[in-house]
């Protein structure tokens, strides 16, 4: 016993057994704690906030389809290419298992998935990164399918929103991965020079090969607030040079404000910016 | 030789840098040309316009520097955005007056600091990926010595890619691979060998279309084969129709890892 316990006074409740106090159940799953400021919020309360902290605007990362559920209108999205998968093409040691486990922990197929949907009743392509697959990292599967999803657009003349999120390129498969940011670049050009919209939403966190190539690309860039945008990463950088970097290098408020960002938009406004964005291009108009 | 060692050689500084290759196929003809002309002028990237038995072309490489002052100079090849800006600047206006455009490729990759991220290293990049696949004009590339990942494809979106035979082409260092997968980036060579990097592994991934001997100084007769080479595959590519081209050089990445036959048919 210490000093400060002896002379503290005790009161009813604390001489009580820990087993009489009847404290409320609530199993472990039923709550989640902010990792930015720490409180700690109803589950509940968070999906119907869109998974933005009520206390802090914190924005929890989401999945793919869960942004895509985000912005689609109700049973809209309409996946596409949802059969193609990663295999080991460079023999890349234990490549083989860490697919399995990502392919289970994730339940898709792939760091992306991409589709159509109607939001507020406007036809779109969309696309969707997943931190949950390989940290949305792009092999040659995530470029093909993002590829295909642009040509899609191409062809049906259609605009494109696409969520990224990812760590890079996926060096797992070796030079093939690097190519694919050419590819993805390439299939951006020809939509875009058909004179169609290309809507980017940079969300937690975006970098590598993936912010080298059809990220930074967009028409319109948004960014979901405080998500790490960056080339390199704040790791690596603080290895080449030798310092600390600040707090808020490389947040999208910092990126915006060095003029590589449009507009930081909270997630509660997405759909909206978003579709107003689109109908501002003229997608929508009542058909003849 | 294995992957590592492979790796080695082309990091050597004995190796013949950008600006030896311009000066053996360009001799006086080179004139350099500077700036970015948004922010200023990047020593790591040299460029400019010259003439290869007589074809007008316009040449950009990354520069390492060939002794101690010049590599502290040139940042050791890593480029920063104005680089590549000033990359793609000289390649629009090739484009514009319809010269061919010859890149060297040598540096371990886009350089990782504070102003490069402020000034938008991933948009620069992005930016010469996208406008280069659309380029109206032919483009080769070579890879002379290290072709370290994004700041290597920046100038390399080609509608064919060479490598000497000592040059490297990878998607990450073999020492970043290592230390991400194993925590060790002392097992660089088993990442190495893992990463298929060589030239003889991305000639059979289809990834280039023709490995080169190294030239040496002393031997000019290799670089006036090698200019001879180079000449006969502008003038190839010079009679392609321009539009028809950027559509070749689609398809030729494109190809890379598809899955499934294309989707827009012409």
């Amino acid at each position: 016993m210490d000093l400060f316990t002896f002379i503290k006074p005790k009161n009813e409740l604390e001489k009580s057994d820990e087993a009489d106090v009847k404290k409320p159940f609530v199993p472990d799953e039923m709550w989640e704690k902010c990792p930015e400021c720490g409180t700690l919020l109803l589950t509940t309360d968070i999906e119907e906030n869109l998974r933005v902290c009520s206390k802090c605007n914190h924005h929890f990362r989401l999945n793919a389809r869960e942004r895509v559920n985000m912005v689609a209108d109700k049973d809209s999205f309409v996946e596409m290419d949802a059969d193609m998968e990663s295999r080991n093409i460079i023999d890349f040691p234990d490549y083989d298992e860490k697919l399995e486990k990502n392919k289970l922990k994730s339940g898709e197929k792939e760091s992306v998935i991409c589709g159509t949907c109607k939001l507020h009743g406007i036809d779109t392509v969309i696309v969707s990164m997943n931190s949950e697959f390989m940290m949305g990292s792009m092999g040659t599967v995530t470029g093909d399918k993002i590829t295909r999803a642009f040509e899609y657009a191409t062809e049906h003349m259609l605009p494109i929103i696409v969520f990224t999120v990812s760590g890079g390129a996926r060096m797992q498969e070796g030079i093939l991965s690097l190519m694919q940011m050419a590819k993805t670049s390439g299939a951006v050009k020809m939509h875009s020079d058909a004179g169609l919209l290309y809507i980017t939403v940079l969300t937690d966190p975006t970098s590598g090969g993936v912010t080298a190539s059809f990220a930074m690309e967009g028409d319109i860039i948004l960014a979901e607030p405080k998500a790490l945008i960056a080339f390199a990463g704040p790791r690596v950088i603080e290895q080449t040079i030798r310092q600390k970097l600040p707090r808020d290098f490389q947040t999208a408020e910092f990126v915006l404000q060095k003029g590589f960002v449009d507009k930081v938009v909270d997630r509660r406004h997405l759909k909206e910016t978003l579709s107003h964005l689109l109908k501002i291009h003229n997608y929508g108009e009542v058909e003849q | 030789m294995s992957a590592f060692e492979k790796v080695a050689a082309a990091r050597s500084t004995k190796k013949l840098t950008a600006l030896d290759y311009i000066n053996a196929l360009f001799s006086e003809s080179f004139i350099e040309l500077h700036g970015d002309r948004n922010y200023g002028d990047d020593k790591a990237v040299v460029g400019g316009v010259g003439l290869l038995n007589d074809m007008p072309v316009t040449v950009i490489g990354l520069e390492k520097g060939r002794n101690t002052l010049e590599r502290m100079e040139r940042n050791f090849g890593a480029a920063h955005p104005e680089g590549y800006r000033k990359a793609l600047r000289l390649m629009k206006q090739a484009e514009k007056f319809h010269r061919p455009i010859l890149t060297f490729v040598d540096t371990s990759g886009a350089f990782c600091g504070i102003g490069a991220e402020e000034r938008g290293q991933g948009h620069a990049i992005a930016t010469n990926l996208m406008e280069m696949m659309a380029l109206k004009t032919p483009i080769l590339s070579i890879f002379i010595g290290e072709g370290g990942s994004g700041g290597a494809i920046a100038l390399a979106v080609a509608d064919e890619v060479w490598m000497m035979e000592n040059a490297v082409y990878s998607v990450i260092s073999p020492e970043g691979c290592a230390s991400i997968l194993w925590k060790d980036s002392s097992r660089a060579a088993e990442a190495a060998e893992c990463l298929k990097l060589t030239a003889n592994d991305l000639f059979e991934l289809g990834v280039i279309e023709r490995i080169l001997r190294e030239p040496t100084v002393e031997n000019g007769k290799m670089f006036e084969s090698l200019k001879l080479l180079i000449c006969r595959t502008f003038e190839k590519n010079l009679a392609v129709d321009g539009a028809q081209l950027a559509r070749m050089r689609y398809n030729r990445f494109r190809k890379i890892g598809a899955q499934k036959p294309e989707l827009i048919t012409e």
